[in-house]
């Protein structure tokens, strides 16, 4: 029972991780088409601004209190700078090309983002413990957890509940549901679809960011960090259903509790049992759980 | 029969190659297997691009058939190098045959996660078994080919020349499959497969065919590469790898059976020059090149070659 408990526990905090990138992911894939590799640098560059600001703020003496704060500024600076750098850039001329050859396009810039990583940081891993340890620990009966595990917890529950709020509630977010349900109806309408496509690359960046930031303190910051993440962000929003935000929601409790199970009862198939719930889910449902049903074209 | 322009080189190409075996440095022997092995994957690769479907789990096979010529030497006890290549050969086109009856249904993104997904499993089991050498791998060392006992330190240069008359005899059946009825509809399938439905032939079945030879070709060059290299790890499942051979595909294009060698071949050669004098930015070079690729020159480096042929046509 209490084992159970723990396993849940961990997958939660694990969950919580994977849907600040799920998210970002699944919103560009839904109003875009594009399925971002480069999702994961852009993750990376959340980590390691993080870690730099966090750093520098931290040997200048100042309160570490306001770390957590420097880490969303962080997330926020890496969002609203490369989203436009990138959407207006790159992927503007791209458009209209198949959803794999856009595929590639952001494979391509993902190996790119990956050496000016290695070149802006260097190779030596990042290390910015504080504001992991500052909370102190909690105990679930015998074991003890960093606190911070819950500020992970909160900031996903909060983020998601923005971001829904966001596209439900809000104007911007109505014109960009209706961008999602038919780009060329939108356009006809009048909705100004070039701004749509920059404004949600940037808050998929900022969310990508975000997941890498508040990942910093947990972990040593170093090169190649995105390359996991990124394939296993790709698993979520695929048995959540590519573009539904519920789906991201869900995809991610799914393989965070799956993995921890794994890890606590059998850690040898802690790495392929997430792919096999993904494949298992495109199996059963070829394009996810909570995915819209399209309209067959000829 | 009269002979094509691209089975006049293939021929040519096998000839020349075999003639400089004796005398190729080492290193080159290494590099050009390595580039021929390679370049059967991403001919696999191109096959199933003809239908219109990208894989993004190639990786699955060229792993498999590495690891399955590897440990055909390792728990059976067989050094055979052909016993080793058969095995690769058949464990690849075998579960190809199997996942083919899955995957045959899906098209567009959705093919590229799930074989990406299947690619990854097979990664995952591989990182975590102990009896592989988990994340390190082990050694493989044929001593042997076909029953014929190698003289020690000629191994890689008979490989070579194995791999010469394997990878371009199947770049040639490849050829003639893809000029054949079933390889003229895969273009048809990746045009506009419901009016293929109403002619009458079955797009299943073509989709299908295409991917169990993209998988029997993958196994046999990751069989290749392994023997080549003398080592296994499972990296060479991972999404990178798999990665590596679309971004190859694009860089020779889909017009012909030779494009993913010269493709294969310029990004051997790249590599190895970007090891060495700019290790930092190889990545960086890669993704900017794939980046000019698709913007300047959708169809590969190929239709350069084919504008030189009809310019001097």
């Amino acid at each position: 029972m209490f084992d159970l408990a723990a396993v849940l526990f961990d997958g939660v905090v694990y969950s919580s991780w994977l849907f600040m990138m799920a998210a970002g992911l699944t919103l560009i894939y839904g109003v875009m088409r594009i399925l971002n590799i480069a999702h994961g640098s852009l993750y990376a560059l959340g980590a390691y601004a993080g870690a730099s600001l966090v750093g520098a703020w931290l040997a200048g003496g100042h309160p570490p209190a306001a770390s957590y704060a420097l880490l969303l500024a962080a997330a926020l600076l890496v969002g609203l700078v490369m989203g436009p750098l990138i959407e207006r850039g790159l992927l503007r001329l791209m458009y209209g090309r198949d959803e794999v050859v856009l595929l590639l396009v952001t494979y391509a810039l993902f190996l790119i983002l990956e050496d000016v990583i290695k070149l802006a940081w260097g190779v030596e891993s990042l290390v910015v413990a504080e504001p992991y340890a500052l909370p102190g620990n909690f105990r679930i009966g015998k074991l003890a957890y960093p606190v911070y595990n819950l500020i992970l917890i909160g900031a996903a529950i909060v983020i998601g509940l923005v971001v829904a709020w966001g596209l439900y509630r809000t104007r911007q977010g109505k014109l960009l549901l209706a961008v999602i349900h038919d780009r060329e109806m939108s356009a006809a309408m009048g909705i100004n679809v070039a701004r749509v496509y920059v404004f949600t690359f940037t808050i998929g960046a900022a969310l990508a960011a975000a997941g890498g930031a508040l990942t910093a303190p947990a972990i040593a910051v170093s090169p190649g960090i995105g390359v996991e993440v990124i394939v296993l962000s790709f698993a979520v929003v695929v048995i959540g259903g590519l573009g539904s935000l519920g789906g991201a929601a869900l995809g991610a409790l799914i393989v965070g509790i799956v993995r921890s199970a794994m890890v606590r009862y059998w850690p040898e198939g802690e790495l392929f049992s997430v792919y096999l719930v993904m494949a298992l889910v495109l199996i059963a449902r070829p394009k996810g759980l909570f995915a819209a049903p399209e309209a067959r074209k000829i | 029969m009269t002979l094509d322009r691209t089975t006049t080189t293939l021929a040519v190409a096998a000839v020349l190659l075999l003639a400089a075996a004796p005398f190729l440095p080492q290193w080159l022997v290494f590099l050009l297997t390595l580039a021929l092995a390679k370049g059967l994957v991403v001919l696999g690769l191109v096959v199933l691009m003809r239908t219109g479907l990208v894989s993004f789990g190639q990786g699955l096979y060229f792993g498999l058939g590495a690891y399955a010529a590897a440990l055909v030497g390792a728990a059976a006890e067989v050094l055979d190098a052909a016993v080793m290549l058969a095995a690769a050969v058949a464990g690849s086109a075998g579960l190809a045959a199997v996942l083919g009856l899955l995957l045959a249904r899906y098209r567009d993104i959705f093919f590229a996660m799930l074989s990406l997904a299947f690619s990854m499993i097979l990664y995952g089991l591989l990182v975590k078994s102990s009896a592989l050498g988990s994340t390190d791998g082990f050694n493989l060392h044929a001593k042997s080919f076909a029953g014929i006992t190698l003289p020690a330190g000629a191994e890689r240069r008979v490989f070579y020349a194995v791999a010469v008359v394997a990878v371009l005899g199947a770049a040639w059946a490849v050829h003639r499959y893809l000029s054949s009825h079933y390889g003229r509809l895969a273009t048809a399938i990746r045009d506009n497969e419901l009016r293929v439905e109403y002619l009458g032939s079955s797009v299943f079945r073509v989709v299908f065919a295409n991917y169990v030879i993209a998988g029997a070709l993958g196994g046999l060059g990751g069989a290749f590469a392994a023997l080549a290299v003398g080592h296994v790890d499972p990296e060479t499942a991972y999404w990178t790898t798999s990665g590596e051979f679309v971004f190859v595909a694009i860089l020779g294009g889909t017009g012909n059976v030779l494009a993913p060698f010269l493709g294969a071949a310029i990004f051997e050669a790249v590599r190895t020059v970007a090891n060495q004098y700019a290790p930092n930015v190889w990545q960086m070079t890669l993704g900017i090149v794939m980046l000019a690729l698709i913007l300047f020159l959708p169809a590969g480096l190929w239709s350069l070659v084919a504008r030189l042929r009809s310019v001097a046509r």
